[in-house]
């Protein structure tokens, strides 16, 4: 695939809220075939923590797939993770994987790729994680241009503790934190790693997950630190709490221009600027990125560097 | 062997070399920043690294990745950025990660005298991170001493797979002594523990062996597995079976007690002493000269000088407080490990601590007067 292809935003429109095929109920779907990502989870931590419906499940999915048509055993790869629901996916990958401190994965994985820098250091963070808690390391991260590579879960909001208000949380948006509203302005975590200098910088959805596969296995590819958002959904908290529908609506939503909140609920809050019904912004999708500059291992001279 | 004339934090770089140390990662802070320096001179030409992380936070958590991919690793702080470790410290003792991390106190709280001496970290060494977490931690007493324990606090790292603080004073971090640098032999190195079977879908990371220690491998060398922060099973899986979380966390308290007879404390005229001065770093060396002062006036007085403050060195303080009329533990804080030896006495003995807060050492004449006044009062029987 070529960059501008990449970089293209979705034109394609899904099909109208509550009718697509995995909503219409009753449905059977057939059992699908064994897949090669399968030779790749960790069988034993099964099964796994996420909640029906998560985006998350969509996005480790695709990454399993992505990672599965590179590698036949992930034993020259560590994977690297905080504290969320995104990082807890890890410990489902049969690797070398370390579940680290909440908003720390990155500095853990310094440490690591450093002193082992022949090992692919991949870390997967999300957007309480990554940007609150641990935003300040995700900026230093980015500078040092580590050859790492971060894949940034973002579902806005703090699934594990409860659907708590986060850093990306939509302007208006109701958590159980903002329940007037988020009255907060929410950042651009690719724009934001792109300004503090990491040299390979994504976004993706979970709504297309053979793009994020795309792009995901570039950030790999890349020399340096590369850097994919993935925008995925949290029905249990932010879908519910905001009546959004189930997993399937928040799903479609993401490639069209929706209100983030239920319009009678934006009603009730005190703040003008939610009385007006938030909608979801319209985020670039692709490589927003792509540059070249030496690694910190390789300016260190670290042996192994750039192997 | 010939002798050098170093500072103190300059020992602990050479002793973290000598040790085999390759990897720092650290953040600038008084007044420990020469460990750091010297470091970031020595490392990088061996091939090894330095990395000046962006807080205390992101260094240990450099240092325990490092240690993870296989490096002895270490960083150096002061109080402040010892207490944005303690998370990191919990991190590594529950999930078994060798490191070394040396403090060099200066009076507290908060950012308190910078560059003035004090012993007030000894208790977040101890309970500086949640939950209760076994711990080891070295108070070296001089400038050689420096030396010899960040070799030691290596091998105890090491070998028992376990975070191990190097606590000592302004005083002794900027003093400089003559210090002969000796090169440690494979036994003084020590090694980490190693799995004893080839990586299989039923190996088992978190196994201990015969001295409780998990026998865990380093990152990327064939084994494929889990490390965690929360309460883990032998598989390195999450779990909350209540039984198996009990014995993990007794397993990590039981696995450090080595240390107690590895770092053995040093008596000092306590033959026949019947007051005995308790006290470690800087104030040790003060205590012993107090001990001179003491005798020369006819009472009968000795000292105990620890060099190990965690675990607890039971087996001398209780010896002392059978022993002893009067037990003196000085220390530069408001009374911290005096309390623990306190409750070790456990009433065998009178217990009168002599502690100084602000910014300054403790000198020979101030403990013996206090010596003195206690005898004067009948408390110490000459």
């Amino acid at each position: 695939m070529t960059l501008e292809s990449l970089k293209k935003t979705p034109t394609k429109g899904p099909p109208p809220r509550g009718e697509s095929p995995a909503t219409a109920g009753g449905t059977t779907l057939p059992e699908p075939p064994p897949s090669a990502e399968k030779r790749l989870l960790r069988h034993g931590m099964m099964p796994h923590m996420l909640c029906p419906g998560c985006g998350h499940g969509i996005v480790f999915e695709a990454m399993l797939r992505a990672l599965a048509s590179r590698y036949e055993q992930l034993d020259d790869v560590a994977f690297v993770a905080g504290i969320g629901c995104s990082s807890r996916v890890v410990g489902y990958i049969d690797a070398c994987t370390l579940h680290t401190t909440h908003g720390r994965p990155l500095t853990f994985a310094t440490g690591l790729k450093l002193a082992r820098p022949e090992l692919k250091v991949v870390v997967v963070t999300g957007d309480g994680d990554g940007l609150s808690i641990g935003g300040n390391h995700l900026i230093h991260a980015a500078r040092r241009n580590v050859d790492l590579t971060c894949v940034l879960f973002n579902n806005e909001i703090y699934g594990m503790t409860g659907g708590q208000l986060a850093p990306t949380t939509i302007p208006g948006a109701y958590t159980s934190t903002s329940p007037q509203g988020n009255a907060e302005s929410p950042f651009d975590a690719a724009r934001l790693v792109e300004a503090a200098g990491a040299t390979y910088v994504a976004r993706a959805q979970s709504y297309r997950t053979r793009e994020f596969e795309d792009l995901f296995l570039r950030a790999l590819d890349h020399k340096g630190f590369s850097f994919v958002e993935v925008m995925t959904d949290c029905t249990e908290y932010f879908g519910r709490t905001n009546r959004l529908g189930n997993g399937a609506d928040l799903l479609f939503s993401q490639a069209r221009v929706e209100p983030a909140i239920d319009a009678d609920l934006a009603g009730r809050s005190t703040l003008k600027e939610v009385r007006s019904t938030p909608v979801r912004p319209v985020l670039e999708m692709g490589v927003l990125h792509e540059s070249s500059r030496p690694t910190l291992e390789e300016s260190m001279k670290l042996s192994g560097a750039g192997s | 062997m010939s002798q050098q004339l170093i500072q103190g934090n300059e020992a602990c770089a050479r002793g973290a070399l000598a040790a085999g140390c390759t990897f720092f990662a650290g953040y600038p802070i008084s007044p420990s920043s020469e460990i750091a320096e010297l470091l970031a001179r020595e490392l990088p030409p061996r091939g090894s690294v330095f990395i000046q992380m962006e807080d205390e936070i992101a260094s240990m958590g450099a240092v325990l990745g490092a240690s993870l991919g296989g490096r002895r690793a270490m960083t150096a702080t002061s109080g402040p950025g010892f207490t944005l470790m303690q998370e990191h410290l919990g991190y590594a003792s529950l999930a078994e990660i060798p490191c070394v991390v040396v403090d060099v106190m200066r009076g507290g709280p908060s950012t308190g005298l910078p560059t003035s001496p004090a012993q007030g970290d000894v208790m977040q060494a101890r309970w500086g991170s949640h939950g209760d977490r076994a711990t080891i931690a070295l108070a070296p007493g001089n400038v050689q001493e420096v030396y010899s324990l960040t070799i030691e606090a290596f091998r105890l790292a090491e070998t028992l797979r376990t975070p191990v603080a190097v606590l000592y004073d302004e005083v002794i971090g900027h003093m400089r002594e003559g210090v002969v640098l000796h090169e440690p032999t494979p036994e003084e190195l020590g090694r980490r523990t190693a799995p004893r079977a080839a990586f299989s879908p039923t190996f088992l990371p978190y196994e201990p062996d015969e001295n409780g220690v998990a026998m865990l491998p380093d990152f990327g060398r064939g084994y494929r597995f889990h490390v965690t922060g929360l309460m883990h099973d032998e598989r390195g899986y999450p779990t909350s079976d209540h039984v198996k979380v009990a014995e993990l966390l007794e397993r990590l308290e039981r696995k450090v007690e080595p240390a107690v007879a590895a770092v053995p404390p040093e008596r000092y005229r306590l033959e026949d002493a019947s007051v005995v001065l308790v006290a470690y770093g800087i104030v040790a060396r003060t205590a012993r000269a107090a001990v001179d002062l003491l005798r020369r006036e006819g009472i009968r007085a000795g000292l105990l000088r620890t060099r190990l403050l965690w675990p607890l060195p039971a087996p001398a303080l209780t010896e002392v407080s059978s022993s002893a009329e009067l037990v003196v533990v000085a220390e530069m804080n408001r009374g911290q490990w005096a309390l623990e030896v306190e409750r070790l006495a456990g009433g065998k003995t009178v217990l009168a601590p002599y502690l100084k807060a602000g910014g300054s050492v403790i000198t020979a004449e101030e403990l013996a007067g206090h010596v003195r006044r206690l005898a004067r009062e009948g408390v110490a029987v000459s």
